[in-house]
């Protein structure tokens, strides 16, 4: 068991199976949404279901409208469990507060997205700014 | 974070369930950003195009319309998904048009003003130097912050909402002064010209930049830009790097000097003609036949509306080729009024008002009319489109008219 101090965050205390790449995540470009898979050819997880997965990415991109992807995913029951990031920008931040969605960002540590290994099952604690590596 | 007590009283439910979800909202983003409290905002402006907030958006929307959900300060939409008297010719749906019309319903509920524009600096009340906004759409915010002086993050659909709701929106980010000083130094040498020009300096920048907490500041523009020229500039430079502010010493308000923003602390970096020329042949596609020319990202002012129509007037765009000019319902009537909408239209094109084409299901059109290669003079929207399945081409405002006509590229003109 490893815990990673992180900054403050948002959305509920979850566990789940980690999903990770240096990649950055754009919820409007990256994801075919209906399917729940990561769609853009480019991206280091094209093809792999984020369904129910603890994404752990380098950065949010993406413009405004991103702010409503998270909610309208959650109403459909396919998103990711939690998102990890090195920096989050600020809409998918907003839009993870209108999804409550947990999400958190800036690991004490260094960057997460080496910190943390695919499959590595996590307990994401945000408002306590707390990530625990439960293998 | 730390709220007064009519704050104190919102979260509690005093004001209803809509104002209490919008502290409680902001509370939620505010904490992860480190805002010790809410600041009073003037005005919101809310993007909200029901292509990105879908069924649940809606909803969302008209639940808290149905709570009684009414915005404390002047509120203004960004553009919309369809417009309302001319979508099926573009291959929209019912289904789009009806997503939009319960989306305004609900707003328009709520006392907000469906304004569905991304030119409000220029058309409605642009904010003064010092005030506190919350506004949505990147480039609105840019030449909020930049030009006018005012103070706003880029405030997604539901976080403009808690803004509009409340009259507050968390104080982090572009509201504190040391997030407005200069973190890059940028050098121009060659001058440009006309808003496509701009767009591709200010792409070029915001690539540069890269970050939203980077500010550029700019040296060596010789005169006062326009205002059209400015939101082509700001525009493409939120969009290539998520840059919500920039200074051009001498020109932007804050900027009366390269000290007055900690500019003279930095290294410079020379943006060159290569730069530029590079940037440029990422969007080339000279001789190529053009589907579709659009107008468009940000809606074009009154000023553009006359330049489109007097380069189009008596002529007649290829039997092959679309032509789509956006604007605003501000200058939409104007434009009408004065002979601009005719012009464009017996010529064979289309006015739109309250959309932007990249927002209005871009790649549900694409695929229903088989467009591929788009030209347009945004430099906005050919770093846009590529995602949604075009082949975006840049070429100024004349050239893509003469594209229009042709219906190919023609070689864009060579600038000194």
């Amino acid at each position: 068991m490893k815990q990673l101090k992180c900054h403050k965050g948002i959305g509920p205390v979850v566990e789940g199976v980690a999903l990770v790449a240096q990649d950055n995540f754009s919820a409007r470009y990256d994801l075919d949404r209906i399917k729940g898979v990561f769609s853009r050819p480019q991206h280091a997880l094209a093809g792999q279901s984020y369904d129910g997965k603890i994404l752990v990415l380098n950065t949010a991109k993406g413009g405004v409208a991103s702010a409503w992807m998270l909610h309208e995913m959650k109403s459909r029951g396919i998103t990711p469990r939690a998102i990890l990031f090195n920096a989050a920008n600020t809409i998918l931040a907003q839009g993870a507060a209108l999804a409550d969605l947990a999400m958190v960002d800036r690991f004490e540590d260094g960057d997460v997205t080496t910190l943390i290994k695919t499959g590595d099952r996590l307990r994401v604690e945000p408002e306590l700014g707390l990530v625990t590596i439960l293998d | 974070m730390k709220l007064t007590d009519e704050e104190q009283a919102m979260l509690a439910g005093k004001s209803g369930e809509s104002a209490r979800w919008a502290i409680d909202h902001m509370l939620k983003v505010g904490q992860m950003f480190d805002a010790r409290d809410l600041v009073p905002v003037s005005q919101a402006h809310m993007m909200v195009d029901p292509e990105s907030a879908g069924e649940a958006g809606v909803a969302f929307m008209e639940q808290l319309a149905q709570q009684g959900g009414r915005v404390a300060i002047p509120m203004l939409t960004d553009p919309r998904g369809v417009d309302l008297d001319y979508y099926r010719p573009l291959g929209q749906t019912e289904a789009m048009a009806d997503l939009d019309r319960r989306t305004a319903s609900a707003l328009s509920r709520m006392g907000i003003l469906m304004t569905n524009t991304c030119i409000n600096y220029q058309t409605i009340m642009p904010p003064v130097l010092g005030d506190h906004v919350a506004f949505g759409d990147t480039g609105v915010v840019i030449y909020s912050n930049s030009v006018c002086g005012a103070r706003s993050n880029f405030e997604g659909g539901p976080s403009a909402l808690a803004a509009g709701l409340t009259g507050r929106t968390p104080r982090y980010g572009l509201h504190l002064d040391e997030h407005r000083r200069a973190t890059k130094r940028f050098v121009v040498r060659v001058q440009p010209a006309g808003l496509t020009d701009w767009g591709v300096l200010g792409a070029v920048i915001g690539k540069a930049a890269g970050s939203y907490w980077e500010v550029p500041v700019i040296e060596g523009i010789a005169a006062a830009p326009k205002s059209d020229e400015l939101k082509h500039f700001g525009a493409a430079m939120a969009s290539f790097g998520s840059t919500p502010l920039f200074h051009i010493v001498g020109i932007t308000p804050e900027a009366p000097t390269l000290a007055a923003v900690g500019g003279d602390k930095l290294s410079a970096n020379e943006v060159t003609a290569a730069d530029l020329a590079a940037m440029r042949s990422n969007f080339g596609a000279a001789g190529e036949k053009v589907d579709v020319v659009v107008f468009a990202a940000p809606q074009l002012s009154l000023v553009e509306m006359q330049q489109v129509a007097d380069l189009i007037r008596g002529q007649r765009v290829h039997k092959d080729t679309a032509l789509l000019v956006c604007t605003s319902p501000q200058v939409y009537p104007d434009a009408t009024r004065m002979g601009f909408v005719a012009d464009i239209e017996q010529a064979g094109g289309k006015v739109l008002q309250g959309t932007c084409f990249y927002q209005q299901h871009a790649r549900e059109i694409g695929l229903a009319n088989g467009w591929k290669r788009l030209l347009s003079n945004s430099a906005k929207i050919v770093n846009i489109l590529g995602g949604y399945g075009y082949e975006p081409a840049l070429a100024a405002m004349e050239d893509c008219v003469a594209s229009a006509l042709e219906g190919r590229v023609v070689s864009a003109k060579v600038r000194a």
